[in-house]
């Protein structure tokens, strides 16, 4: 693969140095049937290190999930060698089955088959309480 | 689920919705005769998967007062979850037997869990530390009793404001209601949480932080005590330095004023002498006889029964 361009999918920029495969594998891209690189700590001139994914296929992207790891992280959308959508994913509002509540006395430490979700609950800071008993979530992500 | 009613939080009632649940429990008190047929041929599960007494008792009571009937357990070893059940299933369960649900569980969350596929209105009669809302629903009652509205006075909390869910969902009511100033009285390791500091900050409220129970009797218009609950510390050494705190005893009295109210949760252990319960201002005993109360208007409320 030529990872200078792509065909048709997605290049993922401006992520967190360090942060690429932590993403890599939050979307699933290791069980993806296409082809996908990870170019860690490229040098950027805005954040000085950045890591990059880029995907050469057209598969559904969970832009919520990109959302959450960091509103930094830019989605290209390429089709056929050209350009067609650039922008920053916001934070969603429900984030389901990406955090787990560590709070031992929380329902979803013992009840079966019901999703974890958390709700944002400060968009600036990007602060997340579990739904079902407030648990904050701050991360320094 | 749908359209259906359900109470898990205080915040999911509006301050209309709560004064319409007054209003309804002012009238009960007024003419008992008028709704001792409400609930006729309606049944109340009430789901304790944790002992209560007074919860459990005065949901009792206000469906029996209704006319209608109840059933129910009273600890989990006593229902299906002893065998592995979810509480969705229990839930789901319950509705197929009963018009709405009481539940109380020791995990946080669990009536949300419960409310995704019930088909019938659950009330959140306490959920481990988090939410007891039926209890805020007697305080607001209470002080909407003793004091003619609610609003335009001074609250002293005082005792585990850490960990006492009461306080944090009363404080969380009162804050939608004018000119309400608080006063946490609290051992250094007791204070109230720094998310709700954070709230009270936010919200712009006039409210202060004392150690002295004494110094502050003067100037309130409530004094709301709490229990230094045992089961809520990770340890007994924890407890047992701080469990006696704060007594208020018939002497510490004296300087308060004349209509201030003291309220309790119940159950106390020493945070109140007897010889108060003798005193005209002790109102916690008539607090869960509003409890009783405003049970009643809930219950008619989520059954949509006028």
């Amino acid at each position: 693969m030529n990872i200078d361009g792509i065909n048709t999918g997605y290049v993922l920029d401006h992520i967190k140095a360090g942060k690429g495969f932590e993403l890599y594998h939050l979307l699933g891209l290791d069980k993806a049937d296409c082809t996908v690189a990870i170019i860690q700590r490229a040098s950027s001139g805005k954040y000085g290190a950045k890591d990059i994914i880029k995907i050469d296929a057209d598969i559904p992207i969970d832009y919520d999930l990109i959302g959450y790891i960091s509103p930094d992280i830019t989605v290209n959308i390429v089709k056929d060698r050209e350009l067609v959508k650039k922008f920053k994913p916001k934070p969603p509002t429900i984030l389901t089955n990406v955090l787990e509540c560590r709070n031992p006395r929380c329902i979803t430490s013992v009840e079966r088959g019901i999703p974890q979700k958390f709700r944002l609950v400060d968009t600036e800071s990007r602060d997340y309480r579990c739904v079902y008993c407030d648990t904050l979530y701050r991360e320094n992500k | 689920m749908g359209d259906v009613k359900h109470l898990i939080n205080i915040t999911d009632l509006s301050v209309e919705d709560i004064n319409h649940l007054m209003e309804t429990a002012d009238d009960i008190i007024a003419h008992p005769e008028k709704y001792w047929d409400s609930c006729a041929h309606k049944k109340l599960a009430t789901l304790f998967f944790e002992p209560s007494t007074r919860t459990r008792l005065s949901f009792t009571a206000a469906m029996m007062e209704l006319g209608g009937n109840v059933l129910g357990f009273d600890q989990a070893q006593s229902s299906s979850s002893a065998k592995g059940e979810t509480v969705s299933d229990t839930i789901i369960m319950a509705g197929c037997y009963a018009d709405i649900i009481a539940m109380r569980h020791p995990k946080e969350g669990a009536p949300v869990v419960g409310a995704v596929k019930s088909r019938v209105p659950i009330i959140n009669a306490g959920d481990g530390g988090h939410f007891h809302p039926t209890q805020t629903l007697t305080d607001l009652m209470t002080i909407h009793r003793k004091k003619g509205e609610i609003g335009n006075f001074t609250v002293g909390l005082c005792g585990d404001l850490k960990y006492g869910r009461t306080v944090h969902s009363l404080i969380d009511a009162l804050l939608r209601y004018e000119n309400v100033r608080f006063v946490m009285i609290a051992p250094e390791e007791l204070r109230i949480p720094s998310y709700i500091r954070d709230r009270l900050n936010n919200e712009g409220v006039d409210w202060s932080e004392v150690e002295s129970l004494e110094d502050a009797i003067p100037e309130l218009d409530i004094l709301y005590m709490t229990r230094i609950q045992q089961e809520r510390f990770p340890s007994w050494e924890d407890y047992e330095k701080l469990k006696d705190s704060f007594i208020l005893t018939r002497e510490m009295l004296k300087p308060a004023k004349e209509d201030m109210i003291v309220m309790h949760p119940l159950p106390r252990v020493n945070e109140i002498d007897v010889d108060v319960d003798e005193d005209p201002r002790a109102c916690y005993f008539y607090q869960a006889l509003m409890g009783k109360y405003i049970r009643m208007a809930l219950i008619l409320y989520l059954l949509g029964i006028k």
